[in-house]
């Protein structure tokens, strides 16, 4: 698996060639349609993170030394962008989680969506999976 | 829409900040229904205010103290002329509708005992239902809730039915916040008459668009916020029968509320000063007189028609949007209008038409029991003001029917 920084900038590479925010959000409305579903029985309140506008699913679980990430949002536009997240937490080692930031989102030009005053739980969810990493850490150590 | 006695160029001019752009597009601000946009006419006020005559009331001895009180309680007789109440002391000085509705409810809490019922309408502001259901848990009444109909309006039979003598206070809003509804207050005033309740409408969502007649609607309280009337925020007033503020206690203790102040007792002041303890928002109060003076120049009735026009405009353009369903659907309703498109988030149409220039409220608008009832997550709200226009009602359809193509 490559590392997060790698990925992060190739999501930079992706979005870089888009002229315009329309196009930025069409890809990002595809990545959301294209992401894979979290199974039925984890799209449960357990795992539920409350938005005020949008909500957001989040699974954990830990494979070997690598912490698999699955997710779903009930806002298309929210999906998107945590199929972007997914893509670069998911399939890495707790501590590696635990050092990586979402400066790329900024780059992207989609900061606005990570605010934490725009209530879409985007913001705990990246939270939420430091905590998950932060517990796997101590259960692997 | 010439035919009315809107000059809307003109009105326009007088709001500068609707000649600035959002994300790279004119600005088309559609969410009047959460704050309304404020005139050149009520910022002069604000700037002449701090540049000239900054002071506090109601104690001191010099001019510009002087000055400042004389100002604020002309607005407070302003207000009154508004609202027609017959007594200056009526009107109360907020911090807006929360305020006036907390302290009605606290007030009550001391009034009311077990086996009372408290009435509210199911159209509620959420938040404003906490207080009575507070009100409720200190006093043992009991919370009683007035159902809705598929319209979005109050079932007209139900209501009936849930009057008693037992009822105590009944709580409805002139015009419902997430649907524009307007209720028929006039009947659950009539009702809660019959049995000896005691009246508070919220008239946040009704003050930009109805001019509330308090003495005709023969109502006990009526609670309104400065914001959605083209005032600044953080101001707003409680109007209360003579009678009944007399009765209850004040809700906060501070400077202005007091008489005499020794360790063992105070005598509170006479109203309205009993229920504004501490520095009031003196500006904010001012500023109000001015942007109701504003309106009334412009006149309700003229507001009413033409925001009636852009609303059956903009209700026949959203409509002809494939998948697209209005929620609330009353005839009487204000310029406001709560939809969905079939299979697309709310918040996803929001974020896209922001893109394109386009300011509604997305979400359950503080009204989750109305969102629970319609088994939806949240409606887009469009709620439109009479400096709105046709063309921006255009513009909307046509972001709407961009995201609809972009999400679907
Ligand atoms: C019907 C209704 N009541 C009360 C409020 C609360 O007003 P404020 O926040 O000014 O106290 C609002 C504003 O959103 C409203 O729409």
């Amino acid at each position: 698996m490559e590392s997060i920084k790698n990925i992060q900038e190739e999501i930079v590479d992706e979005f870089s060639m888009f002229e315009d925010w329309m196009q930025r959000y069409e890809y990002m409305i595809e990545l959301g349609k294209s992401l894979p579903l979290i199974e039925e029985q984890y799209r449960v309140d357990e795992n539920l993170i409350k938005g005020c506008q949008s909500k957001v699913w989040l699974h954990s679980k830990l494979d070997g030394n690598k912490v698999i990430f699955t997710a779903d949002s009930d806002a298309i536009i929210t999906k998107g962008i945590v199929a972007i997240l997914i893509r670069s937490f998911s399939h890495q080692e707790p501590q590696a989680i635990l050092d990586a930031d979402t400066n790329f989102i900024d780059e992207i030009g989609l900061k606005e969506h990570l605010s934490p005053t725009r209530a879409n739980g985007l913001v705990s969810m990246v939270k939420q999976i430091k905590m998950y990493a932060l517990a796997y850490q101590a259960k692997l150590n | 829409m010439s035919h009315t006695n809107i000059d809307i160029k003109k009105i326009r001019k007088d709001f500068p900040i609707l000649s600035r752009k959002v994300n790279g597009k004119p600005l088309v601000y559609l969410d009047n229904a959460a704050t309304s946009q404020t005139p050149q006419q009520v910022i002069d006020v604000i700037v002449d205010y701090y540049q000239n005559y900054n002071a506090n009331i109601h104690r001191g001895v010099h001019s510009l103290s002087q000055e400042a009180t004389d100002a604020y309680e002309e607005a407070r007789e302003k207000i009154r002329t508004h609202f027609n109440a017959k007594h200056k002391e009526e009107i109360i000085f907020t911090s807006g509708t929360t305020h006036g509705i907390n302290l009605v409810a606290n007030g009550f809490s001391n009034l009311l005992k077990k086996g009372d019922e408290v009435l509210v309408s199911a159209l509620e502001h959420h938040s404003n239902i906490v207080p009575w259901q507070m009100l409720c848990e200190k006093s043992g009444a009991k919370l009683k809730v007035i159902p809705m109909t598929p319209q979005g309006e109050l079932d007209k039979l139900a209501f009936a039915e849930l009057f008693s003598e037992n009822t105590k206070l009944v709580f409805v809003n002139h015009v419902s916040n997430a649907l524009g509804t307007v209720n028929p207050i006039q009947e659950i005033i009539a009702k809660a008459r019959e049995v000896g309740a005691a009246v508070l409408i919220d008239g946040a969502q009704a003050a930009p668009h109805i001019k509330a007649d308090v003495q005709a609607l023969d109502v006990d309280f009526y609670v309104v916020s400065a914001h959605k009337i083209c005032g600044p925020t953080g101001v707003g007033v409680l109007y209360g029968k003579k009678e009944w503020l007399e009765k209850l206690p004040p809700y906060q203790g501070g400077g202005e509320m007091i008489d005499q102040v020794s360790f063992e007792k105070t005598t509170y002041a006479g109203l309205p000063h009993k229920f504004e303890a501490g520095t009031p928002n003196i500006c904010g109060g001012i500023a109000f007189g001015a942007a109701l003076d504003y309106m009334n120049a412009i006149g309700f009735e003229a507001i009413a028609e033409y925001e009636y026009e852009l609303l059956k405009y903009a209700t026949q353009q959203l409509l002809e949007i494939e998948g697209l369903k209005i929620y609330g659907t009353s005839a009487d309703k204000t310029a406001v209008i709560s939809f969905n498109i079939e299979g697309i988030h709310p918040y996803d149409i929001g974020t896209i038409v922001d893109k394109l220039g386009v300011a509604v409220r997305t979400g359950h608008h503080c009204a989750q029991p109305i969102m629970d009832y319609f088994k939806i997550p949240g409606t887009v709200r469009a709620s439109f003001s009479f400096y709105n226009t046709k063309e921006e009602v255009d513009v909307l359809v046509e972001s709407v029917k961009k995201a609809k193509m972009m999400l679907s």
